[in-house]
């Protein structure tokens, strides 16, 4: 058994009146990928945005239950969310490059949280992370062009590469092929896992090929329960649970 | 079966017919308004071109008839030459330019050619020059408003002599001078440079240009700042309650208030509760403030919205406060969009009247204001105030001062145009 980066207990979320998530517990491992399925409005994502709090920013989302990464509760009173932003980086359904330059998407992160001391600091984390994200070959002559400028895969690529910028330990990503071509698509996944090697991974995805190809757990989500979390490999050839099994065999979804 | 291609091929050809129509009342509702636009501009353009040309008579005047040599002059201060009695002497030189007059009523009648500030022209020019005065200097002085609306062609020179302000003897020297090459016809440019006056020949839009300017610079150094970061507020910080409903509420119907009421305020709390200077581009910025915040605001939180969320939480996700996500991405994003509506609401501040008849903004004000505490009158009041007046001269001015007002208006809107322009197609 790897050790157990992150672990929800009892997670209740509601959107106003209406309850999203209904006590999900469940652990991902460190320097895993851990995949999320289920269709749509299943409250998967909603899942993967408790673990940085990205729902703080919606007014009428209340969560209960609990959230530990490392053993630290990350919804206690005296967490920063900021700092936990550091630790979990995101990367979203669609690619948003802020209308900057490709550097300066980049060297956004580690200048506000004054990571970079020197310029050439700065830099080397830029073409490092860059690097990471499988990019840099591609924009090495076009640092100072405008980061929307790139196609939706090398968006995406830069969107990783921001993530990682901050140096986190943990990456959710959201459905982050949805608007990517096949190849564009085919490349993340093979740069997810190259990351896995330094980062817990956790993935929303529509795809049950790319959970399959990718991850090493699952967990499957319907209508706001989280049905059943298992190996993979046990997920997609022997689950224990109906639903599931209709699910991944194309049965309703 | 050849019916219902038939059917289809009517029906195609009424539904094709009917957005002919369509196109005619578009474009015949655009050229009526295009028209309209175009009649009032000629009107104004064609009664307030010739405001910016002066009639000027050119009198030679024998300044050794002031002092025995006029070298002497250089020694004097400006204040020595303020003290010289110079009125009769300048009216001989006036006399000059007909010297066979005798009679005292007709020497008057000649005098009345001129502008009243006669004797202070001949001073200024001797102030100006005086290191270097000749024994006698060819000077170009005003005429008076009356003279220049005959040279101008505007006066009727075919009334009884009764009904005009110009008497006959008046138009013979008049005629005379041009005969002579003595009256000219030069570019305004104290029009551009002085206060108002009750003597139309010498009254400029300076000093409303300059009150209007100060007025704008208080608007816009009070309302900008105030108006984008409400905006923000609104838009990015406060939680949606009933407190900020009401709030929205209230900015809203504050847009729509008539602007004499702004005026009602400024007079009650600003002029007569905290006592600032009556008739001043400080009180008069801030009352216009109030009425261009507003605009500010729901222009700043339109462009805000306009901004997708994605951008937002991508700078949250790598850790950005909030204020950091909305001071570097969100606000750059939605600037342009900001500062068009605070120039467009400048623009309307600009063109505002009532406001400012009810802060004292109507009185008649000589000097060109030096700061936003002298008194002053603004453009669109001056409008106002001398298009209540009878002389001619004055009409022609009332129409020159708004081609003035549209021409600040169109250059505001056009660089609202050029920053959305310049800024959006940035990236």
């Amino acid at each position: 058994m790897k050790n157990i980066k992150i672990k929800a207990d009892n997670l209740n979320v509601h959107y106003g009146e209406k309850q999203a998530l209904f006590d999900v517990s469940m652990y991902m491992e460190e320097k895993q990928v851990t995949a999320l399925i289920g269709p749509s409005g299943c409250g998967k994502s909603t899942f993967i945005r408790c673990l940085n709090r990205m729902n703080d920013v919606i007014d009428i989302c209340k969560v209960q239950g609990k959230i530990e990464i490392d053993g630290n509760d990350i919804y206690a009173p005296d967490m920063q969310v900021e700092q936990l932003r550091e630790r979990v980086g995101m990367v979203f359904q669609k690619p948003n490059p802020f209308p900057k330059s490709i550097f300066e998407n980049v060297a956004y992160g580690p200048r506000i949280h004054g990571i970079a001391e020197h310029k050439s600091d700065l830099e080397e984390i830029v073409v490092n992370s860059l690097k990471k994200a499988a990019l840099f070959d591609e924009v090495k002559d076009r640092l100072y062009d405008a980061g929307t400028g790139l196609s939706g895969g090398q968006q995406q690529r830069l969107c990783i590469a921001r993530a990682i910028s901050v140096n986190p330990d943990i990456i959710l990503m959201d459905e982050p092929c949805s608007a990517l071509d096949p190849i564009a698509t085919a490349r993340i996944e093979e740069l997810m896992g190259d990351l896995k090697t330094e980062y817990t991974i956790i993935i929303v995805t529509h795809s049950m090929q790319q959970a399959a190809r990718v991850s090493s757990r699952t967990g499957f989500f319907h209508l706001g329960k989280l049905v059943e979390v298992d190996k993979t490999e046990t997920i997609f050839s022997n689950p224990s649970d109906q639903r599931t099994q209709d699910y991944i065999t194309g049965r309703f979804g | 079966m050849t019916d219902r291609i038939e059917q289809r091929i009517n029906s195609l050809n009424k539904r094709l017919n009917s957005e002919k129509r369509f196109r005619i009342y578009c474009i015949g509702a655009m050229s009526f308004a295009l028209a309209w636009v175009l009649i009032l501009f000629l009107n104004i353009f064609s009664s307030g071109y010739s405001a910016f040309y002066r009639t000027v008579i050119q009198v030679d005047v024998p300044f050794l008839n002031l002092i025995e040599d006029t070298t002497q002059f250089s020694e004097m201060s400006s204040e020595d030459i303020n003290n010289l009695s110079m009125y009769s002497f300048s009216k001989k030189a006036i006399y000059g330019l007909f010297p066979d007059i005798e009679e005292k009523k007709d020497k008057k009648m000649l005098i009345r050619l001129f502008s009243i500030e006669f004797e202070q022209e001949i001073r200024e020019f001797l102030k100006s020059n005086k290191s270097n005065i000749n024994e006698t200097e060819t000077i170009y002085l005003t005429a008076s408003d009356d003279v220049d609306q005959v040279n101008k062609g505007n006066y009727p020179r075919d009334l009884d002599e009764d009904k005009r302000r110009i008497k006959d003897i008046q138009l013979l020297f008049f005629d005379d001078l041009v005969d002579r090459g003595l009256v000219s016809y030069e570019f305004n440019l104290p029009f551009l440079m002085r206060g108002d006056s009750r003597e139309p020949e010498l009254a400029g839009v300076g000093g409303s240009i300059v009150g209007s300017l100060f007025t704008i610079l208080v608007v816009l150094i009070l309302s900008f700042p105030i108006g984008i970061f409400a905006a923000i507020y609104l838009e990015e910080f406060a939680s949606k309650n009933r407190v900020t409903d009401f709030i929205e509420i209230n900015i809203n119907n504050l847009a729509a208030v008539p602007s004499i009421v702004f005026g009602l305020l400024g007079l009650g709390i600003i002029l007569n509760t905290f006592g600032l200077p009556r008739s001043t581009p400080l009180v008069g910025g801030i009352v216009l403030s109030l009425m261009t915040l507003p605009t500010i605001i729901i222009a700043t939180r339109a462009s805000l919205r306009a901004v997708p969320p994605s951008i937002r939480e991508g700078a949250l996700a790598v850790g950005a406060t909030k204020m950091q996500a909305v001071m570097h991405h969100v606000v750059p994003v939605a600037m342009p969009g900001a500062l068009t509506g605070t120039i467009i609401g400048l623009a309307q501040a600009l063109g505002e009247t009532a406001p400012l008849l009810l802060i004292g903004m109507v009185a008649f004000v000589v000097d060109v204001p030096q700061t936003p505490l002298d008194a002053s009158a603004s453009l669109p009041v001056q409008v106002y105030l001398w298009s209540e007046s009878a002389e001619r001269g004055y009409v022609e001015k009332t129409s020159a001062t708004i081609m003035m007002l549209l021409g600040f208006l169109i250059l505001m809107n056009l660089a609202a145009v050029l920053i959305r322009r310049k800024f959006e197609t940035k990236w």
